[in-house]
């Protein structure tokens, strides 16, 4: 935790060290009114003195004004210390993750950063607020607390001596026995969800197999554990409350007998009978504090998780960096890989990349063709360096790619994505991630190279709203639209990643045959299932379990590759009668 | 309707980001769906909302009565029994220091007047040894209210959630096409968690301090009435504070629920679009337009943490004022001798003390409670709206079945009639009742007739137009056409996820309407496009098809559909556990262990959604063998997008815009020169 907090407070230590100052400070107020109280009460009423009532009165109002106004102040000076420190928290995890390479968000998963953002920071900022306020506040009073009590009642403080151990004994024991059943019951809890998650996903075959009884079966039996546990776990949870009160109770007693003595031996010379409801209260308020600082300890040692979780974020160091003198302008679209092998995890790894030897023109046109697993994705995510090679050397217009600025070798490598997504916004805002200075005419120019003109101006035109994801479109509008996207910072290498499976083949030559007639020097690397859609490419790579299992043109590899022929034959009248013809 | 089958679960909703587990399923989801279902889900929480406006009354009512059935009622009479004993006890720790001064003061006076030299403590030790007796009580009290209460509560819960479930299995197809995946979740995860709360915590809170007000109150009463007014006043002033406090705050909070959404929503995005983000370069922009959000929520979030954070220290200080007025209050009566006492044993000044101090300790034990239950309020209407969300849930009609056609195990006679019963060669057969009491059998045979069949989903928008499909047992029948020609809802019909609006379907002769939903479905298989794998072993996931399965019987299915290979070279093969939908498997083999899970029921027909398509054509191939003798001597019906796997089909049937246009096996359809010719040579459609 101290680390998070050297790293993230920063504008908010100001208001992180008034809380608990401010707190103090409502503390002694609070300690002190039941003190003045015994004063109002003795000489108020035991002298008849009037005047007594009115000053005392008084004063307590305004010490309890002034108890208030600090509490209310630390109360703010704490929320605005824990929210800032979280935002803190979440900017930098934001602005590391921007600097992520492609190895670095395969490490943690999208949905675990999402968690680690959301749930964890949630956390870490509750346990900072307790830190900041009810962690101080609690001490404090039974510090304070203390020392009325052994001020006025001496001897009697001693009976804490005999309550306190038993409260701690007690405590310490509810955490011992509950912090395994506790661990046991969250996979409980998760073996639960499970099952109504896979449930619910998989009702169809639930109900095709007539499984209902058997899924009720498991659901009953899950949740029978669920609650063993959870009963038991919180029988000993809630011994807190009887133990408390019994505390309570003995302290009430015990003060209430031997102050009692004590007050009739002294005749109320050592121990006044007005404050031995002072005494009680007192006593109150230390057990109180007591429980609350168990309960905070609990709180933040289970936050501890979470710190860690996010520690863990904002020390990543990211893998791919800029040079430190970069070449900003990449000459042209001639791509030459010469011995790279690849592993996603290092040298030593399993290569999912192995000796891969290529040399591609500026202007050509690449197809690739390969199974599932055979790395084609892997072998293009190289280029713009969204991952690095483990070993050989890649060259991007005549120059490692290492040697680039990172924008301006991606701005020129323009990658369409298998997994793509749009953003929530407008078409024309999306066009602009590819080139943040376009003008219409020019995202009218991508769009129609992308053939998607046609169904652009069929909606709202560039203004039409995309869905987060892209939902409200096709997955053929949809590619079309990365397409497009990908177009618009008029790449020098266009990389399109199985990028036009949902698009119907008439469509699909469509833009093929636009590419060579409007960006004939760019360079074009198409990722395909179909053999259509790489057939008449200039020259068409087989890939084989991260191997090049050939090159060549169609005519060459139906000669030579039998892979490739295989795919061919499978595909032979194989028509794609999910193309959206439009 | 593909898209409807498809229809990924979505949430956007805070809701769930508690539970680390189901961000991981919206952010998948988000990135594949999107917002399209936000808003629906949006009205629908203001929905429950709604109800709870309307009836938070009525929810509660319903929570009790699904609670107290049976002897539940009696343990919670007694906890509240309990209940009653320890809260009169915790006021009675506060009230007996009135005694107990008075006790002291005897001695006191009578020391100071040298009435008696020895000092007695008799009075004092009777006054502590009643505190004593009433203090065991309480706390054996309060241990057995809590044991029991607990038992009740989590009974409650697992009751909860057991009904839901069961419920659940039975509810309509239909219910979980319109429903997202996230929306039914959060009834079992965030509604029932808060449900829990309340009825674990915010009930047995809110009825023992409402028993703590009350015992308060009379103790206060007969102890001072004017005292008791004063607190009164002050506690009634409080509430105004308390309600200005609590709809500023409201305000801010609602406001901060909002950022919040929309922090998550753009984290969510984001994270799962970084890739994206770092193609085009985009981090700087975005940490721009985070930035801004980030700011946003911590400016809302601040000002409802700010009022939450104070308003403990008003409560608690306000009721610092209260005391001291009490105090004075009390000083100043005494003084003019207008307080009543009900002690004369003592003097005047001792006795208004005793009463003072008494009734100070218990102005805090009667303010404490109030503060908490207003405290608690929010939390009440909350766990209230997601209780009024799952009573939605299990009010939802489930799936009807006035099926009376029933499947059973048969046999020959010497006659050569059939007749019930496992005996020497037997299959299964229809057992049909008939009105006039007589039974006939028909055998089971996969004959599958469709015949003139209009469907809608929505009872508006028809997607099916005068289909008329006959699959012959033993054969193999193609659907083929674009998404959202209608092909999967033809297969939604056949087992009756869906009725039909007007046509016939008939099975082995039989109405469908009239064959008992269950059997209908054991006599059909379907393998689909997106494959659930559950978490069990390979064994396991593969009976799922027939529990009754014997393990030579699921060997044997693997064999039959080339699944064995594979299984028995993972790790601890068919024993292998399979986790996270089988996550560890290549899509290829999770689409061979559904097929198995088909083969080991055995059914006579069976309906391949695009059971292929998600899968790369060379996996396929191994696929497409094990799908190939699985197929052989059943009725198939084949939807796909794919031309050639529907190649050696007896039956094509092209489907456009929920019709028939075009059928006949291949060698017709390609001598016809229609739409499946044009797809089928790559030629053009225009």
């Amino acid at each position: 935790m101290r680390e998070l907090i050297k790293k993230c407070v920063r504008q908010y230590k100001k208001s992180s060290l008034l809380s608990p100052v401010f707190v103090a400070v409502e503390c002694i107020f609070d300690v002190l009114i039941p003190f003045v109280m015994t004063m109002l009460l003795e000489s108020g009423i035991k002298q008849n003195d009037i005047m007594a009532v009115v000053i005392y009165g008084l004063l307590l109002v305004g010490m309890s004004l002034t108890a208030l106004l600090f509490g209310a102040l630390s109360g703010a000076a704490c929320a605005k210390a824990s929210n800032g420190f979280a935002t803190n928290i979440r900017h930098d995890m934001f602005e590391r993750i921007q600097d992520y390479s492609f190895e670095d968000i395969d490490k943690f998963s999208a949905a675990s950063l999402i968690t680690r953002m959301t749930t964890d920071v949630n956390m870490v900022q509750n346990s900072y607020m307790m830190i900041i306020r009810i962690a101080v506040r609690s001490p404090l009073m039974l510090l304070f607390g203390l020392i009325l009590t052994i001020s006025v009642g001496g001897p009697l403080a001693g009976v804490f001596a005999i309550v306190v151990p038993i409260m701690l004994l007690g405590m310490v024991f509810i955490f011992k026995k509950a912090m395994p059943i506790f661990k046991r019951l969250f996979k409980r809890y998760d073996r639960l969800n499970i099952v109504v998650e896979e449930n619910i996903r998989g009702m169809r075959v639930v109900k095709s197999s007539v499984q209902e009884q058997k899924e009720i079966e498991k659901f009953t039996s899950a949740s029978q554990d669920v609650y063993n546990d959870y009963t038991k776990a919180s029988k000993i949870v809630v011994l807190s409350n009887p133990i408390m009160q019994l505390c309570m109770y003995i302290v009430i007693t015990l003060i209430g007998f031997f102050g009692a003595r004590m007050i009739i031996g002294t005749s109320g010379i050592a121990l006044k009978d007005t404050q031995l409801s002072m005494l009680i209260t007192y006593s109150t308020q230390i057990l109180m504090s007591l429980m609350m600082f168990s309960m905070i300890y609990v709180n933040v040692t289970m936050s501890k998780a979470s710190v860690d979780r996010i520690l863990e974020v904002l020390n990543q160091q990211p893998s791919i960096k800029n040079p430190l003198n970069p070449v900003m302008t990449v000459e042209n679209g001639s791509i030459d890989f010469e011995n790279v092998s690849f592993s996603y995890k290092g040298k030593g790894g399993v290569k999912c990349l192995e000796d891969i030897n290529l040399h591609i023109k500026s202007g050509e046109t690449v197809g690739i063709i390969g199974g599932t697993g055979s790395s084609k994705t892997t072998l293009v995510q190289l280029l713009p360096r969204l991952y690095d090679v483990t070993e050989g050397s890649l060259k991007i217009g005549g120059l490692e790619v290492s040697k680039y600025d990172l924008t301006a070798l991606r701005k020129a490598v323009a990658m369409v994505l298998q997994k793509n997504v749009l953003f929530s916004g407008t078409i024309r805002g999306n066009m602009k991630w590819g080139n943040p200075d376009a003008t219409d005419e020019e995202i009218d120019q991508a769009l129609k190279l992308s053939c998607a003109d046609e169904f652009v101006y069929r909606l709202n035109g560039l203004d039409t709203h995309i869905e987060q994801g892209g939902s409200n479109v096709s997955g053929g509008q949809r590619q079309r639209l990365c397409i497009a996207r990908a177009l618009m910072s008029n790449p020098k290498i266009l990389v399109l990643d199985d990028s036009t499976s949902a698009v119907d083949m008439n469509t699909d030559l469509k833009i093929r045959q636009g590419f060579k007639e409007f960006i004939p020097s760019t360079t074009k690397i198409i990722i395909a299932q179909r053999i259509v859609s790489v057939m008449d490419a200039d020259k068409i790579i087989v890939m084989d379990n991260g191997k090049i299992s050939a090159v060549g043109t169609h005519e060459e590899l139906m000669e030579i590759s039998d892979i490739y022929r295989e795919v061919y034959n499978s595909q032979q009248g194989g028509g794609d009668f999910d193309g959206e013809n439009q | 309707m593909a898209k409807i089958n498809k229809k990924k679960p979505n949430t956007a909703n805070t809701e769930n980001l508690n539970n680390p587990q189901y961000v991981v399923e919206n952010s998948q989801d988000l990135a594949q769906n999107g917002g399209e279902n936000k808003e629906s889900k949006n009205k629908k929480m203001y929905k429950g909302e709604d109800r709870v406006k309307k009836a938070p009354f009525k929810t509660l009512g319903r929570i009790f009565k699904f609670m107290l059935t049976g002897k539940n009622t009696l343990i919670f009479i007694a906890s509240i029994l309990c209940i009653v004993l320890s809260s009169y006890a915790s006021v009675q720790s506060m009230a007996m220091i009135e005694d107990l001064l008075i006790e002291i003061n005897i001695q006191l006076e009578s020391v100071k007047m040298g009435l008696s030299e020895a000092v007695s403590y008799s009075g004092i030790l009777r006054v502590i040894t009643t505190m004593v007796i009433i203090f065991v009580i309480g706390v054996v009290a309060s241990y057995l209210q809590n044991m029991l209460y607990i038992e009740l509560a989590q009974r409650t819960i697992r009751d909860f959630r057991d009904t839901m479930f069961s419920k659940m299995q039975y509810f309509p197809v239909r219910y979980f096409d319109t429903h997202t995946f996230g929306e039914t979740m959060s009834r079992f995860t965030n509604d029932v968690d808060t449900m829990q709360d309340l009825i674990s915590n915010s009930i047995p809170n809110i009825i023992s301090s409402l028993v703590t007000i009350t015992v308060c109150l009379i103790e206060m009463i007969l102890k001072s009435w004017q005292l008791t007014l004063v607190v009164l006043i002050t506690v009634f002033l409080m509430f105004f504070v308390i309600k200005g406090l609590g709809a500023k705050s409201a305000h801010f909070f609602i406001k901060r629920q909002y950022s919040i959404g929309k922090l998550n929503g753009y984290i969510e995005e984001m994270m799962s679009g970084q890739k994206v983000v770092k193609v085009f370069c985009h981090e700087n922009e975005n940490q721009a337009n985070f930035n801004v959000i980030n700011e946003e929520l911590n400016e809302n979030s601040t000002k409802a943490n700010k009022y939450a954070n104070i308003f403990m220290p008003i409560m608690a200080n306000l009721t610092y004022v209260q005391y001291v007025l009490i105090a004075v209050v009390g000083a100043v009566l005494a003084n003019y001798n207008l307080l009543t006492v009900n002690d004369t044993t003592v003097s005047y000044s001792a006795a208004s003390i005793a009463v003072i101090s008494a009734f100070l300790l218990l102005s805090r034990s009667f303010t404490r409670p109030i503060n908490m239950v207003s405290q608690q309020f929010n939390a009440v209407v909350m766990a209230l709206a997601g209780a009024g969300r799952i009573f939605d849930l299990l009010d939802t009609e489930p799936e009807t079945d006035e099926g009376y056609v029933t499947l059973v195990k048969a046999h020959y006679n010497e006659k050569g009639e059939i007749v019930e019963g496992k005996v020497g060669d037997w299959f299964y057969a229809w057992k049909h009742p008939h009105g006039d009491g007589t039974l006939s059998y028909t055998k089971l045979e996969g004959h599958v007739l469709l015949k003139n069949v209009d469907f809608s989903y929505d009872g508006e928008k028809q997607v099916l137009f005068d289909i008329t499909v006959d699959a012959k047992p033993g054969t193999k029948v193609a659907l083929i056409g674009k998404t959202g020609a209608g092909k999967t809802t033809i297969s939604n019909l056949i087992n009756r996820f869906y009725d039909i609006d007007d046509g016939k379907i008939r099975y082995d002769g039989i109405n469908i309407n009239k064959i008992k939903k269950e059997d209908l479905r054991r006599s059909l298989g379907v393998v689909l496009q997106e494959i659930n794998l559950f978490t069990d072993t390979v064994m396991e996931n593969i009976r799922y098809g027939n529990p009754e399965a014997t393990d030579e019987q699921v060997y044997a299915a693997a064999k039959l559909v080339h699944a064995d290979d594979f299984i028995k070279r993972l790790p601890e093969g068919y024993n292998t556990v399979l986790t996270l939908d089988g996550s560890n498997l290549s899509q290829g083999q999770r689409q061979l262990l559904s097929i198995a899970r088909v083969a080991v029921a055995d059914p006579p027909a069976m309906i391949l959604d695009e059971a292929t398509s998600s899968i790369d054509t060379r996996t396929e191939k191994i696929v497409q063998d094990g799908m190939d003798n699985l197929m052989k001597g059943r009725t198939v019906f084949v939807i796909a997008h794919r031309l050639s796997t529907v190649k050696n089909a007896d039956n094509i049937m092209v489907m456009d815009g929920g019709k028939i246009v075009e059928q006949g096996n291949h060698d017709e359809l390609m001598a016809h020169k229609g739409m499946y010719y044009s797809l089928y040579t790559g030629s053009t459609l225009e």
